[in-house]
C-alpha cells in the first residue's frame, strides 16, 4: 500500500509539473465516465480502432474497460477489475442477461457495431442508473436517426484480416424525414482459427455470426414520438479455445418500444418510457472436441421483460434525473451427459433451476451547480430484488445442499453516491464517495455444479448469500492546457461480504477431472484499488502523443490476492493527422503479473509489449464517401497472453487488416 | 410429467391385463381397495381365488410389496375376516429354500386387502423357479392356495447377499426409493439373516454406510447422504440418499454390526472404485 501511495503522489507531482494554456475541449476529461463513439461518427474521431471492430474491440480500447477473453469471440467486459456480476451492463437502458452458465455470452456478444452509436461507461456508483452495481455501469446507445430533413443514405463496409482469414461485411440503409425514420442494417462476420505470435494455430478459435437490426420512429405531434427497435443476433460454430466446450448456437432477439415526450413544461423534459423484451438462447456443444471424457449438451435460455420511465427536471441550480425501472428475467439452463455405455440412462441436471428474477428500482440524480466552478452531484437508487425458483426439480436439486432453503428470496438494494467537482484555472478536481449493494447473480445464488475451467472447480450457488456491499472513494485530477492534457485518477473500493468461491473439501466434484467443488461464499472484506495517469501532448498541429499508465491491486482482508486483477499497464500512441489522412502507431504493454491468485488458477503472467500501426484516408466522390483504413496489429508477431486471458490462452499474432466503407447519399 | 410417467404404464398394463382376466370385473365393489395396483395373478383352489397385486403388476427380483385379496368363488364376495400367511419357495435343482418375507396382515382401514412383502433374493432361470403358497383361515376353517410365480431378474441390482467371516449369510434389499428423483431421497433397506433354508429373520441394530457413485461420471459422489440406521417400528433401515442428476447410480455399502465391525463392504477411494457390497439405482 505504501508503495502505491508513493507512486500516486509522484505521478501527481509529475503531472503538476506541466503547465500550458487552457483550451476548450469537446471531450470532457473530468469525469468518472467515458463515452466511446462507435461506427460512422467515429471516422472523424480517434483513429485507434478498426472501422469494423467488434464491440469487444471498441471496449478494449477504452481506458476503463478490460476484456476477459475465453477465445476470439464474446469477451467479457470488466470495469475497475470487476466482472459482469459486479457491473451493470445494459443496452439502451435495457437489461439483457446471457444464457450461458459459463459466461460464454456476455450480452455485448449479442449486439454489434452496426447497432450501437456510443457506449457510456461510468465508474462506480454513478453508474447505477440502470441497475444496482458495484463496479460501475456500461450502457450501449442504439444507433438511430433523428427526425430531420429528408435523407436517404446507404452504406456498405467490408473488412478483411489476414490472421484467421477473418471477413466482415456490413450494410445499412437509412431513411429519415421530419416525421419518420427507419434504420436497417446487417453485419456478417466469420473467422477461422487465429494464429498466435510465432505462427501457432489456436484450435477452436473460429466464429461465425450475423446481426440484423431495424429501428424505426414516428413523430406523434410536435412533442411526442414513438420508437421501436428490433435486433436479431445469431452466432454459430463459435470456438472457445480456453474452455472445454464450444458453442453451436448463440441467439438473441432484443426488442423495445419507446415513447418519447420532449418537454412537459418549463421544468420537466425528456420523458422516455420504454417497454422491452429480449430472449437469449445459448447452446454449448463439445461434439467437435476430440477426447472428451463424456459428451454433454448444455443449453441455456434467458428471457427478460422490462420497462423504464425516465424524466429530467431542471430548475435553477438543479438538474435532476429520475428513472424508474424494472425487469422480470427467467434463467434456465440444463446439462445432459451421455454415458459412454449407451445402455445407461442419460444423466440430466438443471444447472440454473429456472430462476425468476423480479427487480424494481428507482433512481434519482441531482446535479447542483454550486458556483460557477463548483458542482455537486448526488445519486441514489433504491431497489427491490426477488429471486424465485420455479422448477421443482431444480429446487429439489439445490435442497441437496440447502435442505432448509426457501424457493423465494427478496432483498432490498441501495446505491448512493455523491460527487464534488471544483475547477480552478487549468485544473479540475473531482471527489466522489459511494455506497452500493448488489444481489448475487443467478450463478452465485443458484448455480448447480457449474464447471470453472480457470481454477478447475465445480461451483455450487449459495442462496443464503447476503448482499455484497461496496464503499468507494475516488478522486480525479485533470489538467488541461492547449497542447497538453493530463489526468490522474484513483479509486478505492472496500467490499463487504465479497462473493467468491470457497473450496468445500468434503464435497465430490461432478466434472470428470475437476479438482473439487467450490461453494459461493462471502469474504468479510476485500479491497480493490485502481489508479491511472493519462497524458496527451500535441507535439505539432499534426502529431499528438497519447499515454496511459495504470496500476491496480485487489486483496482480501487477509492480504490474499483476488483473481483477475490487472498488473501494471502502459499504453502509448503517436497519432498523425493531416486533412483527410490519419495514421497512428501505438504500443500496449503490461508488467509481469506479480499479484496473481494461484487459488483461482492464475499464474505469474509475463510482461509484454505489442506494437500496432494503422492509417486511413477519406476519399470524397461527389457526395459519396469512401473511407479506407489499413493496418497491422502485433507488428513484431509477439507471442503473449495477458492476465485477462482465460487459462493464459495466447493472443493473436501479427495481423494485417483492411477496411473499406462506402457511403451513398 | 410425473403423472404420465407413472400412470401411463399402469394404465396400459391395466388394459392389457383386463383383456386376459375373467369376466368377473363387473363385481360391484363400493370402494376400490386395490386402486393403483395391478393384479399379478390369481391362485385358485376350489373355493377361493387369491388375487395378488403389486404396483407394477409383476414380481421382480428383490423387494416386492404385495397386496392380496381373497374372493369367495361361490358368492363373488371378497373375504374380510381371513387370517393369512404365506411361504415363498425357490425350487432349485439341488435344493429348495425360502426367502425373507413379512407377516401378511390386513391393511388398516381397509376391508378386504392384506399386505406384506417378500424379498426374492434370486431370480428364476430356465431350470429353477419360485412358487408361492398362501395359507389362510376363515372362521376357523383352513385353506391353501399355491401356484408357481414368475420372478424375473431385475434390471439393476436391488438385492444382494453376502457371507460374513463366521459363515453367516445375509440378504440386503433396497426397499425405497421406488421412484428416485434428483433430490434428497429417503432410502430404506432391509437386512435379513439366513438362519436356515426357511428362516430369514430381520437383522436388528446394524448400520449401513452409504456412498452413492456414478461410475460413468468419474465416480462422482453426492453430498449430504445419511447412513442407514435401524428403525425398530418398521424393522427396516432408513437413511438419506442424495442424487444430483438422473442416470445410473451405484450405491456402495458397508454393513456394520452392533459392535461397529464391518461385516462386508469397503470404502470407495481413489484406488478402490467400488465396494464389494452394493446396490444399484437407475432413473
Amino acid at each position: 500500500m505504501k508503495k502505491t501511495i508513493f507512486l500516486l503522489v509522484s505521478l501527481f507531482i509529475f503531472s503538476q509539473a506541466f503547465s500550458q494554456e487552457t483550451e476548450n475541449d469537446t471531450i470532457k476529461k473530468v469525469a468518472l465516465s467515458e463515452v466511446i463513439v462507435i461506427g460512422k461518427a467515429n471516422l472523424k474521431n480517434k483513429n485507434d480502432v478498426k472501422l469494423l471492430s467488434s464491440i469487444d474491440q471498441y471496449l478494449e480500447k477504452s481506458n476503463k474497460v478490460t476484456m476477459i477473453k475465453r477465445g476470439n469471440y464474446a469477451w467479457e467486459a470488466t470495469l475497475n477489475n470487476m466482472l459482469s456480476e459486479r457491473i451493470s451492463v445494459t443496452i439502451d437502458g435495457m437489461q439483457v442477461f446471457g444464457a450461458c452458465t459459463d459466461k460464454m455470452d456476455p450480452i455485448t456478444s449479442y449486439i454489434d457495431v452496426s447497432n450501437v452509436s456510443e457506449v457510456g461507461i461510468t465508474s462506480g456508483q454513478q453508474g447505477s442508473e440502470h441497475g444496482s452495481t458495484i463496479g460501475g455501469g456500461i450502457d450501449f446507445k442504439l444507433q438511430k436517426s433523428y427526425f430531420d430533413k429528408e435523407e436517404l443514405t446507404a452504406g456498405i463496409e467490408t473488412g478483411y484480416e489476414t490472421n484467421g482469414d477473418a471477413k466482415t461485411v456490413s450494410s445499412e440503409v437509412n431513411f429519415s424525414n421530419k416525421k419518420f425514420f427507419i434504420n436497417t442494417d446487417g453485419i456478417y462476420r466469420t473467422s477461422n482459427n487465429y494464429k498466435t505470435g510465432g505462427d501457432n494455430e489456436v484450435l477452436f478459435s473460429q466464429f461465425n455470426k450475423y446481426n440484423v437490426s431495424l429501428v424505426s420512429g414516428i413523430k406523434l405531434g410536435k412533442n411526442n414520438a414513438l420508437i421501436g427497435s428490433l435486433i436479431y443476433d445469431r452466432a454459430t460454430d463459435v470456438g472457445y479455445p480456453a474452455l472445454p466446450m464450444d458453442v453451436s448456437l448463440a441467439e438473441a432477439i432484443i426488442t423495445s418500444l419507446e415513447f418519447q415526450r420532449d418537454s412537459l413544461n418549463s421544468t420537466l423534459s425528456n420523458w422516455r418510457t420504454k417497454v422491452y423484451f429480449n430472449s437469449v438462447t445459448h447452446v454449448m456443444d463439445d461434439t467437435k472436441r476430440p477426447n472428451v471424457p463424456i459428451h454433454m449438451d448444455m443449453p441455456g435460455w434467458s428471457d427478460t421483460f422490462g420497462f423504464y420511465s425516465k424524466l429530467n427536471y431542471k430548475k435553477g441550480k438543479h438538474s435532476m434525473l429520475f428513472n424508474m425501472s424494472g425487469f422480470y428475467n427467467k434463467s434456465l439452463a440444463e446439462m445432459t451427459m451421455y454415458p459412454n455405455d449407451q445402455n445407461e440412462n442419460i444423466m440430466f441436471m438443471l444447472t440454473w433451476p429456472d430462476v425468476r428474477t423480479t427487480s424494481i428500482g428507482l433512481f434519482a440524480e441531482d446535479e447542483i451547480n454550486l458556483k460557477e466552478n463548483q458542482r455537486l452531484k448526488v445519486t441514489a437508487r433504491v431497489g427491490v430484488h426477488n429471486n424465485e425458483i420455479k422448477d421443482e426439480f431444480g429446487l429439489n436439486s439445490l435442497k441437496i445442499f440447502y435442505p432448509e432453503m426457501e424457493e423465494s428470496k427478496t432483498r432490498m438494494l441501495l446505491n448512493l453516491s455523491s460527487q464534488y467537482e471544483i475547477k480552478h484555472k487549468k485544473s479540475a478536481f473531482l471527489f466522489s464517495l459511494g455506497y452500493g449493494e448488489r444481489a448475487p447473480s443467478v450463478t452465485e445464488g443458484y448455480g448447480f455444479y457449474l464447471f470453472n475451467s480457470f481454477d478447475n472447480y465445480d461451483y455450487i450457488g449459495n442462496p443464503d448469500l447476503k448482499n455484497e456491499k461496496s464503499y468507494e472513494f475516488s478522486a480525479v485530477y485533470n489538467y488541461t492546457a492547449s497542447k497538453f492534457k493530463a489526468g490522474l485518477e484513483a479509486s478505492y473500493f472496500y467490499l463487504n461480504d465479497y462473493i467468491i468461491g470457497e473450496t468445500a473439501p468434503d464435497i465430490g466434484q461432478m466434472t470428470i477431472g475437476a479438482n473439487g467443488v467450490r461453494i459461493y461464499t462471502a469474504l468479510d472484506g476485500a479491497s480493490l484499488f485502481n489508479s491511472k495517469l493519462s497524458v496527451e501532448y500535441k507535439i505539432s498541429p499534426s502529431f499528438t502523443y497519447d499515454g496511459h499508465v495504470s496500476y491496480h491491486l485487489g486483496r482480501d482482508n487477509d492480504g490474499t490476492n483476488l483473481p483477475l486483477i490487472s498488473p501494471f499497464t502502459f499504453k502509448s500512441a503517436l497519432q498523425f493527422k493531416k486533412n483527410l489522412f490519419d495514421a497512428e502507431v501505438n504500443m500496449t504493454s503490461a508488467g509481469q503479473q506479480v499479484n496473481y491468485s494461484s487459488y483461482f488458477g492464475e499464474n505469474k503472467t509475463d510482461s509484454y509489449a505489442v506494437f500496432n500501426l494503422n492509417a486511413s484516408y477519406i476519399f470524397y466522390l461527389n457526395k459519396n464517401k469512401l473511407y479506407a483504413k489499413a493496418g497491422v496489429e502485433n507488428i513484431f508477431d509477439k507471442e503473449y497472453s495477458t492476465y485477462a486471458d482465460w487459462n493464459n490462452i495466447p493472443r493473436m499474432g501479427r495481423n494485417f487488416f483492411i477496411n473499406l466503407s462506402y457511403t451513398i447519399k | 410429467m410425473k403423472f404420465f410417467k407413472y400412470i401411463l404404464p399402469i394404465f396400459i398394463s391395466l388394459t392389457i391385463i383386463s383383456c386376459s382376466s375373467d369376466d368377473d370385473e363387473s363385481t360391484p365393489v363400493e370402494v376400490n381397495e386395490v386402486e393403483g395396483l395391478i393384479k399379478v395373478q390369481e391362485l385358485t383352489n376350489s373355493t377361493h381365488a387369491v388375487e395378488i397385486f403389486t404396483e407394477s403388476g409383476q414380481f421382480e427380483q428383490g423387494y416386492n410389496e404385495i397386496t392380496i385379496r381373497v374372493k369367495d368363488l361361490a358368492t363373488n364376495v371378497f373375504v374380510d375376516d381371513a387370517t393369512m400367511s404365506w411361504i415363498p419357495m425357490m425350487n432349485m435343482v439341488s435344493m429348495s429354500h425360502s426367502c425373507p418375507n413379512s407377516m401378511l396382515t390386513k391393511v388398516s382401514g381397509m376391508e378386504t386387502i392384506y399386505r406384506g412383502y417378500i424379498v426374492f433374493q434370486m431370480a428364476e432361470n430356465a431350470d429353477e423357479g419360485w412358487n408361492l403358497m398362501v395359507n389362510y383361515s376363515i372362521a376357523g376353517e383352513d385353506f391353501e392356495a399355491m401356484s408357481d410365480i414368475s420372478v424375473p431378474a431385475s434390471a439393476k441390482q436391488r438385492v444382494t447377499t453376502f457371507m460374513d467371516a463366521e459363515g453367516m449369510r445375509y440378504v440386503v434389499a433396497l426397499i425405497a426409493p421406488e421412484n428416485p428423483d434428483v433430490m434428497v431421497n429417503d432410502i430404506t433397506m432391509g437386512v435379513y439373516k439366513m438362519e436356515s433354508m426357511m428362516s430369514f429373520p430381520v437383522v436388528e441394530n446394524y448400520m449401513i454406510k452409504l456412498d452413492p457413485r456414478m461410475p460413468s461420471m468419474g465416480n462422482h459422489t453426492s453430498p449430504n447422504n445419511e447412513d442407514l440406521m435401524y428403525d425398530a417400528s418398521s424393522e427396516m433401515y432408513n437413511g438419506k440418499l442424495s442424487l444430483t442428476m438422473t442416470g445410473y447410480w451405484k450405491l456402495n455399502l458397508m454393513i456394520l454390526n452392533e459392535a461397529g465391525d464391518v461385516l462386508k463392504g469397503e470404502e470407495v477411494t481413489e484406488t478402490n472404485e467400488s465396494s464389494s457390497l452394493f446396490l444399484e439405482i437407475e432413473f
